[in-house]
């Protein structure tokens, strides 16, 4: 019974409290904050490298404290110069550019069929989910081929819109996903109570609707805006050097010796692009768990 | 905003049901009806922005590529070409002849074999790592916060950020070989280059499993666990009869979308070891084929998605992912 109990704190406070007093020492609490640690390192550490790296000086790159040695801001200067033939801060216009057009487009067009998935009864409504989530799981390489030869074809390679399209088929999946959880999750009962309030309709949905909604839409146009970012296969073979986003500029970072990866700089590329989002998300932490398990794509 | 539409028309179908089943029957009328309109305007982009590529690559791996044909040495302008550039990859046959070693025509089974091996490798120790985490973070009291927040700092650095990361660390001279106190050139050969892959992917994608089956775990209703433990069940018993069953459809969920995930992998290799060292996935293949001839990618692709396909037909049907349900019941335990 000692045994049974000291193992799962969480699942039963009360019979844990005894049986933790009677064994002296709280193994059990232990075990879960070790895990805790573990986690947290596993997840964070990697993060960490990237950081101290890129504010160590270039010299030392290989010197491997872990703790900040030789810090300087020269990889961050190193990453805006244009000179070296990089052009970082286009590539974050352009990724966003190319994510915020991508995000509009897909909330636009998901917004509606995400409220009639998650609110009305329509024959055929578990095949478009079907469709929807078949969508978001489609291998872009198959899209890539057809793409290149028909915006070749009709002058699209290296504009914006040919990024953006392609972008759209998995944004609006993951849009229409997301927001069919957090809209089926809504209490449009207060839609109704409001109007038998004496509210019109205009109103309910200004004042009932909308505050309650735009949390949902927020968090699912942040997804679909990470999932943007976040794209490289595409980008990598359908943009030019005047279009391509980062994630295609950090690939292809080159240094001031050809032979030698620049790691400093890059590590300092990868931190301007990734402290923003990480910020955000940690923001958003929980409405983005719930939109991510409920959606269960992958960004 | 834009939903407006969406509310004012909602608010009326509502009203017609007093007037007995006639109305009923308008009732799901208008609601067929309404459900239509507001969900044409997405499937229509749907199948402009994949149905319609999808159908063109069917299409073009039907066609030649132009160029020189090896077989007769003449220039040739493209035109109908049957299954052969099916066969080129299925059979690696380059016109009459097999293809020789070292062209990408021969490279088909070994990247075939390549992205199987990625897909099982990381499928399995995502899986494993993913459930004790998730089995940590749901008992977890304090630090819940801190843990969802670390979880969720791999799951937003790009991946190819997470690539030239892992490429940093795995350098000759980086943190890993000095940590580990040894000299490998982990992208230099075979198994430590396909061992860096695995690893970076683990360390991108376990936290998102784990976030998963944590929501999977959190719908077990406290008394099933309680009741068990009355009757004398053991931490194990308790794991396997009730945790693994009532987990079991998140978790093949979870295992679905990371097996589609892997088996379209790209950004990982192609940024981490460039497909060198027998780590060239299918994708990383048709990247490479694309500008030595469309038609033949195009197959290549149409390929690799309709392997995509089978096995995510297998899961449903098969092994019973039911991935429309499973996701919805979810909604609730994630909050």
């Amino acid at each position: 019974m000692a045994s049974t109990t000291t193992v799962e704190p969480g699942r039963a406070t009360a019979a844990t409290a005894p049986a933790r007093r009677r064994r002296g020492f709280p193994w059990a609490a232990v075990r879960s904050y070790l895990g805790i640690a573990l986690i947290v390192i596993f997840c964070l550490a990697p993060f960490y490298w990237m950081i101290v790296t890129s504010f160590r000086d270039v010299g030392f790159t290989f010197d491997n404290t872990p703790w900040p040695t030789h810090v300087t801001l020269d990889n961050y200067r190193t990453v805006f110069d244009t000179s070296l033939g990089n052009n970082f801060a286009q590539a974050l216009l352009n990724s966003a550019i190319i994510g915020v057009c991508t995000t509009i487009l897909a909330v636009m067009f998901g917004v509606f069929a995400a409220y009639a998935l998650a609110r009305l009864d329509f024959r055929g409504k578990f095949l478009v989910l079907g469709i929807v989530l078949g969508a978001s799981m489609f291998p872009g390489v198959a899209l890539l081929t057809p793409l290149f030869q028909l915006f070749t074809n009709i002058g699209w390679f290296g504009t914006y819109q040919a990024l953006i399209i392609p972008d759209i088929s998995f944004a609006l999946p993951l849009t229409i996903y997301v927001l069919t959880a957090f809209f089926s999750e809504m209490p449009w009962e207060l839609e109704q109570a409001a109007l038998v309030d004496g509210a019109t309709p205009g109103q309910a949905f200004r004042k009932v609707i909308l505050p309650l909604a735009a949390p949902g839409l927020f968090t699912t146009a942040i997804l679909a805006f990470i999932a943007a970012w976040n794209e490289f296969l595409l980008a990598s073979q359908l943009s030019s050097d005047r279009t391509e986003p980062v994630t295609v500029a950090i690939a292809a970072f080159t240094g001031s010796q050809p032979q030698q990866e620049p790691y400093t700089a890059i590590m300092a590329a990868g931190t301007v692009v990734t402290v923003p989002l990480v910020i955000l998300v940690l923001v958003l932490q929980r409405r983005i768990v719930a939109g991510l398990t409920a959606g269960g794509v992958k960004g | 905003m834009t939903t407006t539409d969406a509310e004012t028309r909602e608010a009326e179908p509502g009203e017609p049901s007093k007037r007995g089943r006639r109305g009923r029957s308008e009732h799901a009328a208008a609601q067929n009806r309404l459900g239509l309109y507001l969900i044409a305007p997405s499937i229509i982009v749907l199948l402009i922005v994949i149905g319609y590529p999808v159908v063109r690559a069917v299409f073009m791996s039907f066609q030649k590529d132009a160029g020189l044909d090896p077989a007769t040495g003449l220039f040739t302008e493209g035109g109908f070409a049957g299954f052969s550039n099916y066969t080129h990859w299925l059979f690696q046959r380059c016109g009459d002849i097999s293809c020789p070693p070292g062209t990408l025509g021969s490279q088909f089974w070994s990247s075939m074999s390549t992205t199987i091996f990625f897909t099982v490798a990381t499928v399995i120790i995502e899986v494993c790592l993913g459930m004790w985490m998730a089995l940590v973070m749901s008992r977890a009291f304090k630090g819940r916060g801190l843990l969802r927040a670390s979880v969720l700092v791999p799951w937003s650095i790009p991946t190819a950020v997470t690539a030239k990361l892992w490429f940093f660390i795995f350098a000759f001279d980086g943190i890993a070989n000095s940590l580990l106190r040894t000299e490998i050139l982990w992208t230099g050969s075979q198994w430590p280059a396909r061992f860096a892959v695995i690893i970076a992917d683990v360390w991108k994608t376990t936290p998102f499993i784990a976030l998963l089956i944590l929501a999977g775990l959190q719908i077990i209703p406290e008394d099933v666990y309680e009741a068990a433990k009355v009757d004398g069940a053991t931490k194990w018993q308790r794991f396997t009869r009730i945790t693994l069953p009532l987990v079991k459809p998140a978790l093949m969920v979870a295992i679905l979308f990371r097996v589609l995930d892997v088996l379209r992998i790209f950004d990982l290799p192609y940024i981490l070891t460039g497909g060198a060292n027998n780590t060239t996935t299918l994708s990383i293949l048709v990247v490479n084929q694309i500008r030595q001839g469309f038609n033949s990618a195009a197959a290549l692709s149409t390929i690799t998605f309709v392997f995509i396909f089978l096995v995510a037909f297998v899961f449903v049907r098969v092994l019973g992912a039911n991935v429309v349900q499973t996701t919805q019941s979810q909604q609730k335990g994630a909050r």
